[in-house]
């Protein structure tokens, strides 16, 4: 295999949690209530889904736990902001703390140990036989494929059904569509549950694809760059793909660097993604000086119902 | 005589201590176009928004076409037919014309190119027949006001309104804008629909209406026949005595040109021309007013008379020496101030008190602070004497401004601009909220101002007060100052057509 | 999810007659209580300590021994009282920090890359100029972990005021850059070449060594600590620069018209935040581990964060918090010896962050009987 085929690997590998983590974000976002605890959020997932598994082997069972507890985390974060209406930044930061103290104390057990088997590949007979995207296909994982399938549905369900013509309105003026009989509650809650599990499933695939046992903070602020990621993307889910990929790449590349013999040291090339997220954020900035943004208006506002009745 | 389709019997609401709908009666008919005239803050807004589901009433009843009704939230009021075009619009900047319109809609989960289509030309169709035009398939933010009210009206007939409330629809128009708005009003009366509109403006109601209902600080004080009535005794019903609609003589007190600006070209946020060569001059002891619709530039010019915001070219001299860069300190040090638009937002900070929100810009003055340390005490007894003077009532001098009253924020506001002696003040709607009795007080006090020698630049959406104070009024449009005219020969009409951008009588437009 | 806002009110009693009037119980937001009562930072902590007793439970422990063990790890014995004050400095120095640029809502979460950049600024200065008095290897040391952290907070504040990046992001990517430059140097060219092959900085010698009160390890740096916690109340309670920070927190938009720059507030209050936090790294390896070693911080620029907002930016509070907080760090590490992990102390700061910003919000609410 060559470098290019063995790179693109390596960055859909590493990027898939991103993808699965930004796109999270993006739906948390939209609705517009600021999610920065997917540090922690992705942590839990992790530590859920290595625990369920060793203990009962079930892949399924585990990515299922997964899901459950960090929507439930969602829930006290749509609590806090939604119905609390508390600052959201802090009650992320909370959940990142929380999230990495929790995972720590309750993964020390199974600290180390590896996982009783890995994702299950989907073979595609069909693309064996093209040249790099067969190598490419037949590599990828089932949740690989899941989160390549859920950038193209939540593309459709924001942008061409009700459900996402509402979530828009919510996230960009939630008066006007309370007004309009939206339930603004109701759906914040909703898509904060839901990306909280999403961000979840993206702490699962760390360890599942990525990482092959539990270690205390694994997700080495990968849940943080999902945070950047969701601004590169405008979110968008879209350019969310290519997004996450890019900084796969850049995640992996340090790696393989160092692989071919670089001078220099692997320190330097692990800070290439942390270091990049800062200036790509500079250069959006810059260039988008006199434009809107593309965030959703309300973000991080909590949205009060006139309430003189 | 047919049943009237909205009526309102006893309706009471209180905010706090404030009664804003005292035991109101009101009903109106279909396939009539009924006016609620009353003053700012006289309740029009509040007895409106009780009928269309935002505020719950106190106390009454509300029957819709002769049935009792119980209307609790927007999507009851929706469900009954009622529908509001409220005064800031209730549209989603991002989303398209077409998609706020169909945003209460809940059926058809999929909405594939087809559908889109569909309902762009279902949209197209119900705004030709009322003569509503708009692009449906923009998004709200690169519509113009006029095009954005359209949306909003189009929306309550989409959804299916046949009580249709305008709270004061014509603010936010140009004169020209608000005949074609009575013209669709006119198509919707013979639809038969229950047309509602508020206004304190009694030139529209007159020319406009078929019924009016009069109310003044929360009461219902008359209804009539618009044909048995004359302006005069609208007036007089509006503000409880009789008044005089002549201006207020004066003597002449205009001085050396204190400010004058030629040419000047600013850019607006997102680099669009916001102010193109516009000059103008205002002198000491003159009150000169700027009349415009919004978004013509003003929110721009004062941010640069106040060194907000930075100038590309031209050139800005102030008491006889030029400005070279934009600089707030600069302004307030060589004797600008301001009373910005948005008093809670921008002009006053709500959790501090009294003393951290007079000291905003005499603070670095040695009067009020030596080697960078306040001085506390006696800051503390200068802003008692200023609440004093100035009559603001609040209950302590540490409560936090935001519990204050619209009326004795703005007094605060004005204490703090007034006392450090401004040559010049840029007012920025500063009777904006407040109730009759708060903006003659404002009225006094830019007066005052001009008596003692200052200018002032009033910047005002309400022509009745520029009329009022102004020495002279420009007319500001497109970002440039289209015309100008002094106060003895000043003219409603001919300003109303420039303010539509239509030089002079001719129709010359620009 | 049991408490509503007052518009999705519950009702109680169905309408009571034809005339529209209904009677309900309903809970009503009032946005003006903007002060919360002093006792929400004591029940935070006592509703943490519950919630980490049921996970405590579920892991066959009795919660009760670990709070005890814990408790008494902390301030039971008077050496684990001064590990405990040990562990209050840098939380106080961060805390410090994060509290004036908290103050107008600048979110720095990076004092842990800012103090980390200072321990190794500082000891650049033992590797760089081994040979100087005591005076002078303190003063430089001082002055550059100082420099240091400031250059790192400058770098979060410039992407923030000229390039409109979120403070929050950048802060957290430098934390990791600056454990990796860590890494790099305790690894690499700093490592003791009589280290055993250990990562780390040669020890520092004695001149280069905080002075200690008496034989216990409490160092000077506390000293620093109490200092900047009496300037920072004068300066925020009696300056223009303090009334200058109030009206920014209060409403920006009001201070800019004001004539207050607020990006050249920015990056002043982020040279100090990271000025304060350089501090503290410098502290932690001149006045306790004596060279710099990978994990200098158990994660005191985060746990700062929560020393600053459970004091609510109050400089007395901040010194009462910082203690707290360095108790809870040294009672983790005290159950340890039972066999539970140190992250217990990290999970229970999560938790106290949490049930603080719910309690900040809740009075707002209030139940009212409506007609």
């Amino acid at each position: 295999m060559d470098f290019t085929t063995q790179l693109l690997i390596a960055a859909i590998s590493a990027g898939t949690p991103l993808l699965l983590a930004t796109l999270g974000g993006i739906l948390t976002e939209r609705a517009g209530i600021i999610q920065l605890g997917a540090e922690g959020l992705m942590l839990m997932g992790a530590v859920t889904t290595c625990i369920v598994y060793i203990r009962s082997g079930n892949l399924i069972l585990a990515l299922l736990a997964a899901v459950a507890i960090t929507a439930v985390l969602g829930m006290v974060h749509a609590f806090l902001t939604v119905t609390l209406r508390a600052n959201q930044t802090m009650s992320g930061l909370a959940m990142t703390l929380f999230g990495s103290g929790l995972s720590a104390y309750v993964g020390k057990s199974i600290s180390g140990i590896p996982l009783p088997g890995s994702l299950p590949k989907l073979d595609l007979e069909i693309l064996k036989p093209v040249p790099v995207l067969g190598e490419l296909f037949g590599r990828l994982d089932m949740l690989t494929w899941f989160s390549l399938l859920l950038v193209l549905v939540l593309h459709l369900l924001i942008h061409h059904t009700s459900w996402g013509l509402h979530l828009r309105a919510v996230g960009d003026n939630p008066a006007t569509a309370d007004v309009m009989g939206i339930r603004v509650q109701l759906i914040r809650y909703c898509y904060v549950t839901a990306g909280a599990a999403l961000i979840g499933l993206a702490g699962a695939d760390m360890v599942l694809a990525y990482a092959p046992t539990w270690n205390e903070g694994l997700t080495a602020g990968r849940g943080w760059i999902a945070v950047g990621l969701v601004i590169f993307a405008r979110w968008n889910p879209l350019r969310a793909l290519f997004c996450a990929y890019f900084f796969g790449a850049l995640d992996s590349l340090g790696f393989r660097i160092q692989l071919l013999g670089s001078a220099v040291p692997s320190y330097f090339l692990k800070m290439i993604p942390y270091v990049v997220t800062i200036l790509v954020l500079m250069y959006l900035g810059y260039r988008n000086r006199n434009k809107p943004s593309g965030t959703p208006e309300s973000l991080g506002t909590p949205y009060i119902r006139e309430q003189r009745f | 005589m047919q049943d009237p389709s909205v009526e309102m019997r006893g309706i009471v609401k209180t905010f706090g201590a404030v009664t804003a709908s005292d035991q109101v009666d009101f009903s109106a008919n279909a396939g009539e176009i009924h006016a609620l005239l009353g003053e700012n803050g006289a309740g029009k807004s509040t007895v409106m928004s009780m009928l269309s589901g935002v505020y719950r009433a106190d106390a009454g009843e509300i029957l819709i076409h002769g049935k009792p009704a119980r209307i609790r939230s927007p999507k009851d009021a929706a469900l009954l037919g009622v529908g509001m075009v409220f005064q800031n619009f209730r549209l989603v900047q991002s989303l398209t014309a077409a998609e706020n319109i169909v945003l209460g809609e809940k059926s058809s989960f999929w909405r594939g190119s087809r559908w889109i289509k569909r309902k762009h030309e279902e949209i197209e169709a119900l705004g030709e027949r009322f003569g509503l035009k708009f692009p449906v398939d923009r998004p709200i933010w690169q519509l113009s006001v006029g095009e954005q009210q359209r949306v909003e009206i189009v929306k309550t007939l989409y959804r299916g309104a046949d009580i249709i409330i305008l709270d004061e629809p014509t603010s936010v128009l140009t004169p020209g804008e608000a005949e074609q708005l009575f013209e669709t009003l006119q198509v919707m009366k013979q639809a038969g629909k229950t047309v509602i509109m508020t206004t304190h403006k009694m030139k529209e109601v007159m020319a406009s209406s078929d019924r009016i209902s009069v109310m003044r600080k929360g009461k219902m004080i008359a209804s009539l026949m618009t044909g048995e009535t004359d302006e005069l005794e609208l007036a007089r019903l509006m503000v409880g005595r009789e008044v005089t609609i002549s201006r207020q003589e004066r003597a002449a007190t205009a001085g050396e040109p204190l400010l004058i600006v030629r040419d000047l070209e600013v850019a607006a946020d997102h680099g669009r021309k916001a102010l193109d060569a516009l000059s103008l001059t205002v002198h000491e002891g003159e009150i000169v007013g700027v009349a415009g619709v919004a978004g013509n530039g003003q929110k721009e010019l004062a941010e640069v008379l106040t060194g907000l915001r930075a100038w590309r070219t031209g050139e800005i001299r102030f008491d006889g020496s030029p400005v070279k860069t934009a600089s707030v300190r600069g302004a307030i040090d060589s004797g600008i101030s301001h009373v910005p638009e948005n008093r809670m937002k921008s002009g006053l900070a709500g959790r501090l008190g009294s003393v951290d929100n007079l000291l905003f810009k005499s603070y670095r003055s040695g009067e009020h602070s030596r080697f960078g340390f306040l001085k506390a005490a006696r800051n503390r007894s200068w802003s008692q004497e200023l609440v004093r003077r100035f009559n603001v009532k609040t209950p302590e001098l540490d409560t936090p401004v935001q519990q204050l009253s619209g009326g004795n924020q703005q007094k605060l506001l004005f204490a703090r601009e007034v006392s450090h002696r401004p040559k010049l003040m840029v007012a920025v709607h500063p009777t904006q909220g407040l109730d009759v009795g708060a903006a003659a007080g404002v009225h006094e006090l830019l007066m005052e101002l001009r008596s003692s020698g200052s200018g002032v630049l009033l910047i005002s959406e309400d022509l009745d007060e520029l009329l009022q104070l102004s020495d002279r009024i420009l007319v500001i449009y497109g970002g440039s100052i289209i015309g100008e005219s002094d106060h003895e020969q000043a003219d409603r009409e001919q300003i109303g057509l420039m303010m539509a951008g239509i030089r002079s009588r001719e129709g010359s437009a620009v | 999810m049991s408490p509503k806002p007052g518009n999705e009110s519950a009702t109680l009693t169905p309408m009571a007659g034809r005339s529209g009037r209904w009677y309900s119980i309903r809970l009503e937001y009032d946005s003006s209580r903007t002060r919360s009562p002093w006792w929400t930072p004591i029940l935070s902590v006592v509703l943490a300590l519950l919630l980490c007793a049921v996970f405590i439970a579920a892991n066959g422990m009795s919660p009760l021994v670990v709070y005890e063990k814990m408790f008494r790890g902390a301030f039971g014995t008077s050496y684990g009282f001064t590990e405990t004050m040990v562990k209050a400095i840098p939380l106080l120095l961060c805390g410090l920090g994060i509290a004036v640029a908290y103050r107008i809502s600048v979110w720095n979460i990076g004092a842990e890359g800012q103090l980390t950049v200072g321990a190794m600024a500082a000891t650049a200065v033992t590797i760089y100029f081994p040979d100087l008095s005591s005076f002078w290897s303190i003063t430089l040391m001082l002055v550059f972990g100082t420099a240091a952290g400031a250059l790192w907070g400058l770098m979060t504040a410039v992407p923030r005021t000229h390039f409109g990046v979120n403070e929050l992001i950048t802060s957290l990517m430098l934390n990791y850059v600056a454990l990796l430059a860590l890494d790099y140097v305790v690894f690499g060219p700093w490592k003791d070449p009589k280290g055993f092959n250990f990562p780390g900085s040669p020890m520092f010698t004695a001149a280069q060594s905080l002075p200690v009160l008496g034989s216990t390890r409490l160092h000077i740096g506390l000293v620093f600590g109490l200092v900047a916690v009496l300037i920072y109340y004068l300066m925020i309670r009696f300056t223009r620069w303090g009334y200058e920070l109030r009206l920014i927190g209060a409403n920006p938009t009001a201070a800019r018209y004001a004539g207050i720059h607020i990006k050249k507030h920015i990056i002043i209050v982020m040279l100090i935040s990271g000025g304060l936090a350089g501090i503290a790294g410098m502290a932690e390896v001149s006045g306790v581990t004596h060279k710099l070693m990978q994990g200098i911080s158990p994660g005191y620029g985060y746990t700062a964060i929560i020393v600053a907002w459970l004091a609510k930016l109050n400089p007395l509070g901040l010194i009462v918090t910082s203690i707290l907080f360095g108790g809870l760090i040294v009672g983790g590490y005290s159950v340890q010896t039972i066999g539970l992990p140190s992250s217990i102390s990290e999970m229970l700061q999560g938790a106290i962050l949490f049930f603080l910003i719910a309690g900040d919000m809740i009075h707002r609410f209030r139940i009212r009987r409506s007609a």
